[in-house]
């Protein structure tokens, strides 16, 4: 069943294809002989009925949302409402040129228009661009803002700093940028220490990158006297969008005194997670920051939708064209579904349902942090491992009930991390069932840890082995 | 409207387990001050209502549904068979993350990597990864990555590089010590000895578009001979319908070649979200940006596939990356795999025939016109550049009038190209909408 | 093999000195740590090398690990067997498995690293 569609052969002539007017010879007179191609590519060849059961047996080897439940940490895999598939992939908007004249296109523009009023609203920003295509690009952009902030105002920076728990994409990104990375400690209740924060700043620091909650799914209580201590050197404070599923409508980035932020379309407005992309990472900064911001916005001029002419100052374009559009429109239609209301019982419902499920886990695994979270926690395998089975044995059995695993090793500071996300649109029946199944793997750990460790049973395939496939790296078929 | 699950019953018996009285206590910790407020957004719709809402805005656009497109310019409008969206848009695909739990993601590894198959084989290379974003920050890693890879200094970007493409790539490189050259054109394509002045030894990389951006054919396997004489990697940034047809990157002497991936099966959508294809030949393979599938075996055996090489990657190397990007636009490049599939070999030479017999008659209706003159001799596959009057009156009425979109005018792209059209013709243009296009121009005076 | 000889670092790297030549690999508690070594970044031949500098890199599936010049010097040879047997490494880290060679500028400097005991005494209380 694991076929390559390389390795199917059945008839296909491409008849979805009008046929050609012309010989091949007439037509390849137009071209010169030493620019064609010499051998041809060994592409698949079979029929269209054999590529609708090849991809529709490959989607069938999947967990998905639609199919599982999914809490997979810090990625908030909640439920995307359909009609949103349906508005994006609409002829008015699929079937729309980037390059159509404005006047063509004021549905479009309208739609990036107030998609950054929106955003703006919620996060308390001054100002959005769209452009980022994810929330690593919204970094970029993020942090060649700050580059151009400090240049005009002809300061040297040469640090960014970032959380011990911070997300792999903060330090790449800063690196990218040509910043030197600080580490700034946790402290035992799992905030940012301050005190380690004030050793380490100084006048080179250029920026501290935050997500709030942090990554341990904890609210940064001293967020205001962080922001303080970063402004104090003139630095930016810039938000990580990871997490904001926990604020709608409860609390801005803006008004805890971040200067920029990206958000991940993709976790908190109803973007689907289409197999690893495509998301959107929009990027919101306060008033000082506006004019660096990548080119060109979308502005209103009277009644109508104009793109932006003149941005002396922008960092320049992160990507051709305007954004994911077919990702953005989503989101728009999103928050204008939803209105102020659905947005804050989001909120509500995703720190209701992570505590709940905390609650109900406590006594099974370590949560080495106290305290109420917000959309998401962290618990630890660290007494399971005693007996032998470690977080990774722990996910793979959750496999095998038709639950995909929370996220596992992350953040790097907790020893055997299991992360939790339920998200909103789970109910209490789905996290019961979470919990059940939970506690007889437990007992399975107590009684036939065997079992455990040599899950999933129920795959279509066991463990995989990855040392083989990085040692001898087989990474494309090869026609015989 | 919301899409939540819980009752209020069940709201109530949870907060209980928790041990609080009302959500408030939950939060409790965020300060008081950072709470006081309530968000001013239009009130909630229904579905309906938003779907009329939706419609409402979405007729203020001309859709190519109605229009004909003569545009493109990096996107272009092919035709999807209804197949393709069938399958990506199964829920199963749609709505799954990351397959970085390999056994709950096998369709998914495997779509990948017969995807990064199939892209091999287009192109000629030895590796791909399984996708970017897009084709301009596609050319940027690829600059990024020749910079890293020999330690050298200057990018050759020529003028013929899409515009934006080369936006992006300035932005990329703009906190580097790095340096960017665009030689300027002759004829439409790379001025050869400009070209040849820029490349000194501390030259990284020379990037050539194939066809340009004006549609014209490089002379890339010259331009490929010199790259390399000069000790630097040769960058193809490449339009895969063309390699039906055209010779690919791999064969001239790419390095790394990169593209959009658009054209294979996804819909313009205002410009996003696409792909960006990225491949290399085996010395760069560690150097890869972001996501690679392996094909291995599980515990007993059976075949299997992963994502692999991943200590190149941000989650694991962090600062030293090889590059921040984490997410792939996966769903795109699926939707890529099975139009790929769909073509097969036999569809994807003759598709690629398609378009430049479509091109080349729009191109002789529009060129025997009066007044029009060409802009540049040389060859070219589905777009062309022609010159007509400096700021034509009425042309953009007349094109309307025959429910025509495009070409596109260069003039908002360079200086002094005032009145020069480019021109994008597929495999969907028929020999009625290119009489249709030449009337318009006719009747608008453009000449 | 007789690893009472070597000297080693607080990065777990060993060396073995010869004249003026370290040949440097890793320790057996170290190899354990990465588990898999699945590929091994070779320094550049004639790369100079300054003592604590990141010369190369170890990979294992899921982590990545520096390792450091221990003494100052430049690099003479590599072992390129482990390009297609990386598992060399945590087969054989004492021998098969060694890394590169360093012509020191000074070899007198290996003698201020640590010594077998020491180093033992140091793994057991360090954290990693």
């Amino acid at each position: 069943m694991s076929d390559l569609i390389f390795e199917k052969t059945s008839r296909n002539d491409a008849g979805w294809l009008p046929a050609l007017s012309h010989s091949e010879e007439e037509i390849l007179k137009f071209l010169p002989a030493s620019a064609l191609r010499r051998s041809e590519a060994h592409l698949p060849s079979v029929s269209e009925l054999d590529v609708v059961r090849h991809f529709t047996n490959l989607s069938r080897k999947n967990f998905s949302v639609d199919s599982q439940f999914y809490p997979l940490g810090s990625c908030t895999m909640k439920y995307n409402p359909k009609v949103l598939d349906a508005i994006a992939a609409a002829d008015a908007f699929s079937q729309t040129h980037p390059y159509q004249d404005p006047q063509d296109a004021q549905g479009a523009l309208r739609i990036l228009f107030e998609t950054q009023t929106l955003l703006s609203e919620i996060t308390g920003m001054e100002e959005f661009t769209l452009q980022p295509a994810a929330g690593a690009h919204g970094e970029l952009c993020g942090l060649l803002i700050v580059g151009a902030y400090h240049r005009y105002k002809k300061e040297k920076k040469t640090k960014v700093m970032i959380p011990d728990s911070a997300h792999g994409t903060n330090p790449a990104t800063a690196a990218l940028c040509g910043y030197e990375v600080v580490q700034v400690k946790t402290d035992a209740r799992g905030h940012v220490e301050l005190r380690d924060l004030k050793a380490k700043i100084d006048k080179e620091v250029a920026c501290f990158m935050l997500t709030n909650p942090s990554t341990l799914g904890l609210f940064e209580e001293e967020i205001l006297e962080v922001a303080r201590l970063v402004h104090s050197v003139d630095g930016l404070v810039y938000y990580d969008g990871a997490n904001m599923n926990a604020l709608l409508g409860h609390c801005r980035p803006g008004d805890m005194g971040f200067d920029i932020v990206h958000i991940n379309l993709h976790k908190t407005f109803a973007v689907p997670h289409g197999s690893g992309g495509p998301g959107s990472g929009p990027v919101g900064v306060k008033k000082e920051l506006v004019k660096f911001l990548p080119a060109p916005r979308v502005l209103k001029e009277g009644s109508q939708f104009i793109y932006e002419k003149e941005a002396p100052y922008s960092i320049g374009k992160l990507r051709s064209f305007y954004g994911n559009f077919g990702a953005i429109i989503r989101s728009y239609a999103y928050i204008r579904a939803l209105g102020r209301e659905g947005l804050e019982a989001v909120s509500e419902h995703a720190i209701l349902n992570a505590n709940y499920l905390k609650t109900k886990l406590k006594d099974l695994y370590e949560i080495p942090f106290d305290g109420y979270c917000m959309h998401e926690f962290v618990m630890s395998a660290k007494r399971q491992k005693a007996k032998g089975v470690k977080a990774l044995d722990i996910a793979k059995r959750l496999l095998d009930f038709g639950i995909h695993a929370p996220t596992i090793y992350f953040p790097l500071i907790v020893e055997e991390a299991m992360m939790v996300e339920p998200t909103e649109t789970e109910s209490k029946a789905t996290l019961d069932e979470f919990v059940k199944v939970l506690q007889e793997i437990q007992k399975e750990i107590e009684t036939n840890p065997q079992k455990v460790l040599d899950a999933p049973h129920t795959t279509p395939v066991s463990r995989i082995d990855e040392v083989r496939a990085a040692r001898e790296p087989n990474l494309r078929y090869r026609a015989k | 409207m919301h899409y939540i699950s819980n009752t209020e019953e069940d709201k109530r018996q949870m907060l209980e387990a928790i041990g609080v009285a009302s959500f408030d206590a939950l939060i409790a910790k965020i300060p008081k001050k950072l709470r006081d407020f309530k968000l001013r957004l239009p009130e909630g719709l229904s579905e309906l209502e938003l779907v009329r809402e939706l419609d409402a805005i979405g007729a203020a656009n001309k859709n190519l549904q109605d229009y004909a497109s003569y545009l493109g310019g990096g996107v272009y409008d092919h035709y999807v068979p209804a197949l393709v969206n069938h399958l990506a848009h199964r829920g199963e695909f749609i709505t799954s993350y990351t397959p970085y739990q390999g056994e709950a993601s096998q369709g998914t590894l495997q779509f990948i990597y017969e995807y990064q198959s199939m892209i091999c084989e287009l192109t000629g290379m030895d590796y791909s990864n399984a996708s970017m974003y897009d084709g301009a920050s596609g050319l940027a890693e690829a600059a990024l990555l020749a910079l890293r890879s020999t330690g050298k200094k200057k990018v050759i970007l020529p003028r013929t590089v899409h515009p934006e493409y080369r936006a992006v790539v300035k932005t990329y490189l703009s906190c580097l010590d790095a340096e960017i050259v665009e030689p300027p054109f002759v004829d439409g394509a790379v001025d050869l000895a400009a070209l040849k002045r820029a490349l000194t030894a501390d030259t990284a990389a020379v990037v050539v578009q194939q066809p340009n951006f004006f549609g014209v054919l490089e002379e890339a396997r010259e331009i490929a001979r010199l790259t390399h004489e000069a000790g630097a990697l040769f960058i193809a940034s490449v339009n895969p319908i063309s390699l039906g047809i055209l010779e690919p990157p791999g064969d001239y002497g790419a390095d790394i070649a990169v593209g959009e991936g658009q054209p294979l099966g996804n819909p313009i959508s205002f410009g996003g979200p696409h792909f960006g294809f990225f491949t290399v030949k085996e010395p760069f393979l560690r150097k890869l940006p972001g996501r690679i599938c392996g094909m291995t075996v599980d515990k007993v055996g059976r075949r299997a596939f992963v994502l692999t090489l991943q200590a190149r990657e941000q989650h694991i190397r962090r600062e030293k990356a090889t590059s921040n990007i984490c997410t792939n636009h996966s769903l795109c490049a699926l939707k890529g795999a099975i139009y790929l599939s769909l073509l097969g070999k036999k569809g994807l030479r003759k598709l690629a025939l398609l378009n430049v017999e479509k091109a080349h008659e729009a191109y002789e209706k529009l060129r025997r016109l009066d007044g029009v003159s060409e802009f540049s001799k040389k060859p070219f596959f589905n777009e062309f550049t022609l010159q007509l009057k400096k700021n034509p009156a009425s042309l953009k009425e007349n094109l309307a009038a025959n429910r025509i979109v495009g070409p596109l005018a260069l003039s908002g792209f360079y200086t002094g190209m005032d009145g020069r059209y480019l021109f994008a013709v597929t495999e969907k243009r028929t020999t009625q909408e290119a009489e249709r296009l030449a009337q318009a121009i006719q009747k608008a005076k453009a000449l | 093999m007789d690893t009472s000889k070597l000297k080693y670092t607080e990065t777990h790297e060993w060396v073995s000195l010869s004249g003026n030549v370290a040949t440097i690999g890793i320790s057996d508690h170290a190899q354990k740590e990465i588990s898999d070594v699945v590929f091994v970044e070779l320094p550049a031949m004639s790369r100079s090398l300054k003592q604590k500098e990141s010369a190369m890199v170890i990979e294992s599936v899921k982590a990545a690990f520096d390792i450091y010049a221990p003494v100052n010097g430049k690099v003479i040879a590599v072992n390129e067997k482990l390009k297609n047997k990386p598992e060399l490494v945590n087969q054989s880290p004492y021998q098969d498995g060694w890394l590169f060679k360093i012509e020191c500028s000074n070899p007198g400097e290996a003698d201020s690293l640590l010594t077998e005991d020491a180093y033992n005494s140091f793994k057991s209380t360090a954290h990693h």
